[in-house]
């Protein structure tokens, strides 16, 4: 086995780990590259299947490549997919694109769209694969467990995650009362009211991703390619705030070169980022309050 | 690449995270900008830079000063890559420590020169053995503060020995550095010209990762089974993570405790050449050639080689992290491998303290304690011996929603012949006694007249 191979095998586990433990369970996806490697996982797991419906929050700011490609995959894929808005703060243009700052629109947008989506409080819309078309879902079952494709290596407050990390009542995180996690024994057991975050990439490295991307020939989303004019995404977010970087890379084997021997070599990922950089800890901020 | 989770533990202040971050900096396996960055958030803060920062993340952490969580941590040398897993030293995030130490296949565990052998670092040194970590260096740090004695290193080299012995662990790798000036961490210094062992650098790199033993026999904890009706999928897939050996198509299949059998009819997977063959730490599925009810939890051999144990009833040594302390004939839950069960601790051989003081007797095992117990399950299970089979041989108690224990079996006992609980035996014995005690027998008759009532007309 090489190391592809033990990441792999380990995810695997965790995600059979978490199908069998939480009923109303379901899978972030961001569209992004960690959270496709996340489905492809899924579907390693479960034989091809996607048991579990996947939940993409919409901010209704993100960039438009990024639907087209989550509807076409949806439905070539068979899956369940799940889309959260929070329609109040767009209908009363509670953005940063109407003066609001970064940090408030991620709440709004991001956080609390992602909260009351996965308790069931706001209005689900489904796809439904079946009858090939979208409906919603009103007072939706709440999901006590949620796979959400974080990693260690990305940013400080994510390598202190555990791999079942629970919430409580209001979504909230608590890096210092986690309790312990043994081996390959996770927190599966939760209390009424709260749900468990499940984080199968949580070892995977950035570099990691890319190499599995290749080797497996995952379809992920061309914005992280250079398409002809020199700029390529390195992380995938809202267009105000999210910043193609300069780099002549147009495939997974030109991106691995990147990172590994080229100009990202030691550049950190989110530094596109504009978020992350409002002061120390703000990311963390949001993470407590159940950001991704 | 190669890949060694190893874990730093000690007493708190005693220089984990400078030696983490010192790791990182000196063979360059920082992200550009981060010391940059670490260095600029002081410099706001009017604080001197200190290489801990770089792992003090987390906003709370620099608050309060302390490591809270085992914040996992990459770093490369020539030979493989790190993962570190720097496990706080604090007394009250010992289910931290003990959450990163557990995945750990080698440990450093550091000690202050100028403070010596503290009660946290002889119970970390207790449950690295307990979890079983057997590659063990034992790094004598702040030698700057002795004046680099050789003499003081010696003592402590000494002292500590003694104390390991004593839990049966040798090791007999210990380095005299500095981490802050950087002292026998990837180079020899000439501060330290008398010691002629290796640096923290060539001893992680001497250390072996857990091999693929596919001499072993094959075990499989049955994770789940699948039977996914999509696309007229018609297959029944029996789930799991090989924890050791070999499995082939066409191989005999018994499950342990149900002793149902039958044989692999095909190998399963996505996106794959068709597989004939898997082998250890594989998360695989495979379908039979005959259609068996099994339970998830059960655990699959091959006819042809050994069985695994099956019993009810174990001796484990055992580490406690619950708020509440584990009582006696309370039920709790374990997990071993994929299997659950109702767990009762029947007894308590003896409780071990950070001060190698054993004491019998004890009604309970207290938070942050070890003990040598004996367990009672409800469920016939398959487990093994932890020396004979690691994966299979270690398990995790759950106290309401958490884990809140941990532990390694020693001994496999002869299963319970009939179940009764020690508590119905203990109960029978008290009822059996009732009339010596008249009030006793009132009440007792009572509870039963109220339960029972047709018992009594």
């Amino acid at each position: 086995m090489d190391h592809l191979d033990r990441l792999e095998a380990q995810s695997i586990y965790i995600l059979r780990e978490a199908y069998r433990s939480f009923p109303n369970l379901a899978m972030l996806w961001s569209i992004g590259k960690d959270s496709t490697v996340l489905l492809w996982l899924t579907r390693k797991a479960f034989f091809s299947h996607v048991p579990y419906p996947l939940v993409h929050i919409d901010t209704a700011f993100k960039i438009p490549e990024m639907i087209k490609y989550r509807d076409e995959i949806a439905i070539q894929w068979d899956l369940n997919l799940v889309v959260g808005q929070n329609k109040e703060a767009l209908a009363k243009g509670e953005t940063f694109v109407n003066g609001l700052d970064r940090l408030s629109c991620c709440k709004k947008l991001k956080s609390d769209a992602l909260k009351y989506t996965l308790d069931g409080t706001w209005a689900r819309r489904k796809w439904n694969p079946y009858k090939k078309k979208w409906e919603d879902e009103l007072n939706g079952a709440p999901y006590t467990g949620v796979i959400v494709g974080v990693r260690a290596d990305e940013e400080g407050s994510r390598s202190k995650e555990r791999v079942f990390s629970a919430r409580d009542e209001k979504s909230e995180w608590d890096a210092s009362t986690q309790p312990p996690e043994l081996w390959n024994q996770y927190k599966t057991d939760f209390a009424p009211g709260t749900h468990v975050r499940i984080h199968p990439l949580l070892e995977w490295t950035e570099l990691n991703i890319w190499e599995y991307i290749e080797r497996e020939n995952i379809p992920i989303i061309n914005l992280y390619f250079n398409n002809g004019n020199g700029k390529r995404y390195r992380s995938l977010g809202c267009f105000p705030c999210t910043a193609p970087v300069d780099s002549e890379a147009r495939n997974p084997k030109e991106i691995i070169e990147e990172l590994t021997s080229g100009k990202f070599k030691d550049i950190a990922e989110r530094s596109g980022r504009a978020q992350d950089k409002d002061g120390g800890g703000t990311l963390e901020a949001l993470r407590k309050e159940g950001y991704m | 690449m190669q890949r060694l989770n190893i874990v730093i533990t000690g007493h708190v202040d005693h220089g984990k995270s400078t030696l983490i971050g010192r790791l990182l900096a000196d063979t360059d396996s920082l992200p550009q900008g981060k010391l940059e960055s670490v260095k600029k958030m002081c410099e706001n803060n009017a604080r001197p830079f200190e290489y801990a920062f770089l792992l003090d993340a987390l906003a709370d952490e620099q608050k309060q000063g302390i490591t809270i969580d085992s914040a996992r941590v990459f770093f490369q040398s020539q030979k493989r890559e790190y993962i570190i897993i720097d496990a706080p030293g604090h007394i009250e995030f010992l289910k931290n420590m003990i959450s990163g130490a557990s995945r750990a296949e080698a440990a450093l565990l550091l000690i202050d020169a100028k403070e010596g052998v503290a009660e946290n670092s002889k119970r970390h040194g207790m449950l690295l053995s307990l979890l079983g970590i057997k590659q063990v260096a034992i790094v004598v740090n702040k030698m700057d503060l002795v004046g680099f004695s050789e003499i003081a290193f010696n003592k402590l080299k000494v002292e500590y020995s003694e104390y390991l012995a004593t839990l049966g662990v040798k090791s007999d790798i210990f380095i005299p550095i500095s981490a802050r000036e950087g002292v026998n961490l990837i180079e020899h210094s000439s501060s330290t010209s008398w010691y002629k062992g290796p640096t923290v650098l060539e001893v992680l790199d001497s250390f072996k990762s857990i091999e693929e033993r596919a001499e072993e026999h094959f075990r499989m904890p049955l994770q789940d089974v699948y039977k996914f009706t999509r696309d007229n999928d018609d297959r029944r897939i029996y789930a799991g993570t090989v924890t050791s050996g070999e499995l082939h198509v066409n191989d005999e299949v018994i499950f342990y405790p149900s002793l149902k059998r039958s044989r692999v009819a095909s190998i399963e997977s996505f996106n794959t050449p068709v597989k004939t063959s898997v082998k250890e730490s594989e998360a695989i599925g495979f379908t039979l050639q005959t259609q068996i009810y099994v339970r998830n939890g059960e655990v699959v051999a091959r006819a042809d080689q050994s069985e695994p144990k099956v019993s009810n009833r174990f001796v484990a040594n055992l580490f406690w992290l619950g708020a509440k302390p584990l009582e006696l004939d309370k039920p709790y839950k374990i997990k071993i491998g994929s299997a659950q069960s109702t767990i009762y601790l029947e007894e308590i051989k003896r409780v071990i303290d950070g001060d190698t003081l054993d004491r019998a007797d004890e009604p309970s095992v207290g938070r942050h304690e070890a003990a040598n117990v004996v367990f009672r399950l409800h469920d016939i299970l398959a487990m093994e011996q932890f020396d004979e089979n690691q994966k299979l041989g270690r398990f995790v108690i759950v106290d309401e929603f958490d884990i809140a224990g941990g532990g390694i079996i020693t001994e496999v006992l002869e299963p319970y012949a009939n179940r009764r609980t020690k508590t119905h035996s203990v109960a029978w014995t008290l009822v059996e006694k009732a009339g010596d005690n008249a009030e006793f027998e009132e009440e007792l008759f009572a509870l039963l007249r109220k339960h029972y009532p047709h018992q009594f007309t």
